[in-house]
């Protein structure tokens, strides 16, 4: 009984509640009405009518934020306690030192319309200082990791990753060889003010290949005329080192404003509770600085960024043949297990990234904006293997990808809609140094890109907003590479691709292959808001990724997985057709927010298993490019809790089941299920103390492929066939994070702020489906991170 | 407009400076590779050798292998092993490069003790064995196995039952490994 009236009282308890309207007029600086201001209140939004007017209703009656932004203008953030109907009138402030923000703000509005955009804080990202890009994300819903050791991290978007989760930089696609699993993005954490992640592929005007998602990264926003800044200082226990990041602002609303900020990380040995993960320090040195000039009606900016990473790969993983494999797989403890060091020794990675870019935007007159950008970007990865020769210091894999991009958008608002369009060029020139004494696994290539968009939104009414968009993209990538005239027959490509062939050297084809693609894009989705506090967000997308020159060209040993990988030059592209939906709904004190998908791909394109070949070094295990038809479903669940004033609880449940069609299988290398669960308690009376207990429960993929293969091995000094398994996931596991800070301040603007994190509290060994060198070693032990964050 | 035409211009040819082409279409001379084993076994009035030859490296092709005789039963052997790149030209011998760097590379054998038992002959500068000389004394039944020769780079040559041709323990990695199928014939 008593349950049942629980439920009666939750039932209507949101309908109890008083409601109230709230209405007001938006001027400008001159005191005319502003028309299309976005007014948001609880999680109601609204904009403007031509004469400034609003009008709210149903606004649940409690304390509410109430935001009011115009592009342009200082946006207004305030809490209201809406006991009452209301009427606010507010004359909005001129800063054109905020366009950038709003433009940005703006245009994942306009793409992200019917998909919800998933946004990691600040202080989420300060947290993960001391880290990587992916491990912030792994903050979010839905997002996993994909690792290669400790310091390798890729963010996996409902269950993909890599080329299909494009990194947008400040507006500037990052190109950095994301092709590889083990090519972790080329990015400093601290350098990000705000990271939004979309699930799929709505945001046409940054591609038509995010069949994954998207990682946008903005720096942070000045916002007023002000010189700030802040440093943030690491130690980890596990790796026994630390990093420093120093960041300074200055503000102007019209004229100059830059920024800059600096980033050390050192970092020796990791260490699984047992013992030392050999050869896994790592080094960043990073930099990035920007500047702009604004005036009322344009403004103009540049900016620079430089990526300087040293990373040591275990020492253990490195193997020679398929014996060391099955060793590895079945003693489960690395064979190389050295005292700690800070050293870092082959096989390593070193990688440099530059990013320069320029900015113009014009306002060409209240409602119409136009965008002009180039960018450069210079990537360099060297990968050092553990050499035969110990004198040779060579690294084995020298590739250097240059980029250049030009993008044009121009957008325009309407009455009730809004357009966005734009178009980009760009030219790529991949340089695979012939100097390393490595056959390369990447061949030079030049690849010239072309692509315009057109995005259109429409508001039926306060309720409801449609959008649709297109994109059409062309691409022309043309590779010089050498061929063993073996490998080239055993692909069988005499037949198709003999006229690919322009050379001839020893054993050796020098060919070159040319693939010209042609795509055309799209997404339709919509957005309604019900009463009750009741979102639906509802999109599908259609997007087109051509297969990257890892896929295609990829010939030969990987030195540094211990695997042969081929390509194939007959993949095609990648299509995908994405539905999903979100229902997001916000009660008194919680909210709960559900999105279920369907991810149909065609051709997907993953990495396979198929055996072995044997070469002098002994039998090698072969991990072949192929195409399938693949169906991704999933779901992902958030819900949020705000138990009393001090006490709030969030929760993520994210789950996706990928089907290999073509085989009647499960899809390789699938993200289980994971369940996390935070509690965070706050004080703010006792130096803003803050402390949250994190819980998150990995289980075992129960759905793998089986691509075990057998071979021989050397036992009791005679060959004999075992079976590899490749294939089998590890135990799940539960991990407990702790998390506590308290904020001191010093004067107006100075305040230091000291922080503990304890990661994998209770010490547990495990490893982890989704990495790379699983077969090798357990994951880290417990890291207890000390930070002091000063802000001045 | 004219302004904005002039930001376009620099923007176009700011591009256009930066496009350099860096084609080089020379192959890579392949330093990495090993092609062939070979090992000559000399005793009891004969020469026997196992050779196992790959010409396509790292490619699809496996070794060739071919052993010129079967072994005699109750016989000692001298041994001695060689690694070489015939790729180069003229052939590169690797041998000479692992005796230099001896106390980084150690050259194992497993065989079934039936057939035959090695010894090693070689030591480094630190008074381990490398492994490219040894002493095969074979067993006094006839039969047939296979030799396993294992080259390891940075094995732990202080394991225990390394020095004495035991690979359990040795770790590294490996940058040769052949199996030769071997015949004992006994008189």
């Amino acid at each position: 009984m008593r349950t049942i009236q629980l439920l009666f009282f939750f039932l209507f308890s949101t309908v109890i509640w008083s409601q109230y309207s709230i209405d007001g007029i938006i001027t400008d600086e001159n005191g005319l009405p502003l028309k299309g201001a976005h007014v948001h209140i609880a999680s109601k939004t609204t904009s403007t009518l031509p004469n400034g007017a609003f009008l709210l209703e149903k606004i649940p009656g409690r304390k509410q934020r109430l935001y009011i932004s115009f592009i342009g203008y200082q946006a207004i953030d305030t809490v209201v306690i809406v006991n009452q109907n209301l009427t606010f009138n507010y004359q909005m402030v001129l800063d054109i030192t905020k366009l950038n923000e709003v433009a940005l703000t703006q245009l994942k509005k306009t793409n992200s319309t019917s998909v919800v955009e998933e946004q990691v804080s600040t202080k989420i990202l300060e947290q993960y200082s001391n880290q990587t890009l992916g491990d912030a994300l792994k903050e979010v819903v839905g997002v996993s990791i994909l690792k290669t050791g400790s310091t390798i991290v890729k963010p996996v978007i409902n269950g993909l990753h890599s080329s299909r989760i494009p990194i947008i930089n400040n507006n500037v696609r990052l190109e950095d060889q994301q092709w590889g699993t083990e090519h972790a993005p080329n990015f400093d954490v601290n350098a990000a003010g705000k990271i939004t992640v979309i699930k799929g592929a709505s945001a046409l005007q940054y591609g038509g290949d995010a069949i994954g998602g998207l990682v946008l990264i903005e720096s942070e926003v000045v916002k007023k005329d002000t010189l700030f800044g802040k440093t943030i200082a690491n130690f980890s226990s596990n790796g026994r080192g630390g990093s420093i990041s120093s960041s300074v602002q200055k503000g102007n609303r019209l004229g100059w404003n830059w920024n800059m900020i600096g980033t050390l990380k050192y970092l020796g040995d990791r260490e699984t509770p047992d013992y030392i993960l050999s050869n896994t320090g790592n080094r960043e040195q990073n930099f990035s600085g920007s500047a702009q000039y604004n005036t009322e009606n344009y403004s103009i900016g540049g900016m620079y960024s430089f990526y300087n990473a040293q990373i040591g790969i275990l020492q253990a993983a490195h193997i020679g043949n398929v014996t060391d494999l099955y060793n590895a797989i079945t003693n489960q403890h690395p064979f190389v297990v050295a005292p700690f060091t800070y050293g870092i020794d082959s096989p390593k990675q070193e990688v440099q990234h530059h990013l320069g870019k320029l900015n113009f935007k014009k306002w060409l007159s209240d409602t119409a904006v136009l965008d002009m950008q180039y960018a450069f970007q210079f990537n360099n990865r060297l990968e050092y293997d553990v050499r035969r020769n110990s004198e040779n210091r060579k690294a084995s894999l020298d590739l250097q990808l240059a980029t250049h991009t030009l993008l044009v958008d121009y957008k325009k608002t309407f009455d009730h809609w809004q357009l966005k369009t734009g178009a980009n060029l760009g030219y790529q020139n991949n340089f695979a140094n012939p100097q390393t004494g490595v056959r390369p696994l990447i061949p030079s290539y030049q690849k010239i890109d072309l692509g315009t968009y057109a995005i259109g939104t429409y508001n039926i009414d306060n309720s409801m907003v449609l959008e649709g968009g297109l994109r059409y993209d062309f691409s022309t990538i043309e590779a010089t590479k050498y061929y063993l005239k073996s490998r080239w027959k055993e692909r069988g490509y005499d037949a198709e691709f003999s006229h690919f062939i322009v050379g001839e050297k020893g054993n050796q084809w020098l060919t070159k292959p040319k693939f010209d693609y042609h795509n055309l894009t799209g997404n339709l989705g919509f957005r309604k808001q019900f009463h009750h506090e009741l979102e639906w967000f509802s999109n599908v997308s259609l997007a087109s990724r051509n297969p990257n020159p890892s896929e295609l060209f990829s010939d030969g040993l990987h030195h540094s997985t211990g695997q042969v990988e081929l390509g194939d030059l007959r993949l095609e592209r990648e299509q995908s057709f994405k539905f999903s939906n979100t229902m997001k709904k916000d009660w008194k004190k919680t909210d709960l927010s559900i999105t279920p998908f369907i991810n149909r791909i065609a051709n997907f394109i993953y990495l396979q298993p198929i055996g072995f070949e044997t070469t002098i070094r002994g039998a090698f295990p072969v991990w072949e490019f192929k195409q399938t038809e693949a169906l991704l479903t999933g779901i992902d669940v958030n819900f949020n809790w705000d138990i009393t004033q001090a006490f709030s609880y969030k929760t993520n449940f994210a789950y996706v089941n990928g089907e290999n069609l073509t085989e009647n299988q499960p899809l390789i290398d699938m993200p289980p299920v994971n369940w996390s669960q935070k509690l965070v308690y706050s004080n703010p009376k006792w130096y803003d103390f803050a402390a949250s207990l994190q819980s998150e429960w990995v289980f075992r993929q129960t759905r793998f492929p089986d691509y075990n293969f057998e071979t021989n091995i050397v036992v009791n000094n005679e060959l004999e066939p075992v079976i590899v398994d490749i294939s089998s996931s590890p135990a799940g596991y539960h991990l407990l994070h702790l998390y506590g800070e308290m904020t001191f301040n010093f004067g107006e603007n100075n305040k230091i702020t000291t922080a503990v994190f304890i990661q994998n509290l209770t010490n547990t060994a495990y490893r982890d489906y989704l990495n790379r060198q699983r077969f090798y070693a357990d994951e880290m032990g417990r890291n207890i991170q000390l930070q002091i964050k000063y802000n001045f | 407009m004219k302004n904005n035409l002039k930001f376009l211009v620099l923007f176009l040819s700011s591009a256009l400076i930066f496009i350099s082409c860096s084609n080089d279409d020379s192959a890579v001379n392949e330093e990495e590779v090993i092609t062939t084993v070979k090992v000559t076994l000399t005793g009891g009035g004969q020469i026997i050798t196992l050779e196992s030859r790959d010409l396509d490296g790292d490619g699809p092709n496996a070794p060739v292998v071919t052993v010129s005789g079967p072994l005699a039963g109750n016989t000692m052997y001298t041994g001695s092993t060689i690694f070489l790149n015939e790729l180069e030209n003229p052939t590169e011998d690797i041998t000479i490069e692992v005796e230099e760097e001896g106390y980084e590379h150690q050259v194992f054998y497993q065989l079934m003790s039936s057939l035959g038992t090695l010894t090693y002959t070689d030591t480094d500068e630190n008074g381990n064995p490398i492994g490219l000389s040894f002493t095969l004394t074979t067993g006094n039944t006839a039969g047939t196995g296979n030799l396993t020769v294992t080259l390891r780079h940075k094995p732990n040559k202080t394991a225990s039952g390394v020095a004495s041709g035991d690979i359990t323990n040795a770790g590294g990695s490996t940058d040769a490994e052949v199996s030769f199928p071997i015949q004992v014939n006994v008189n």
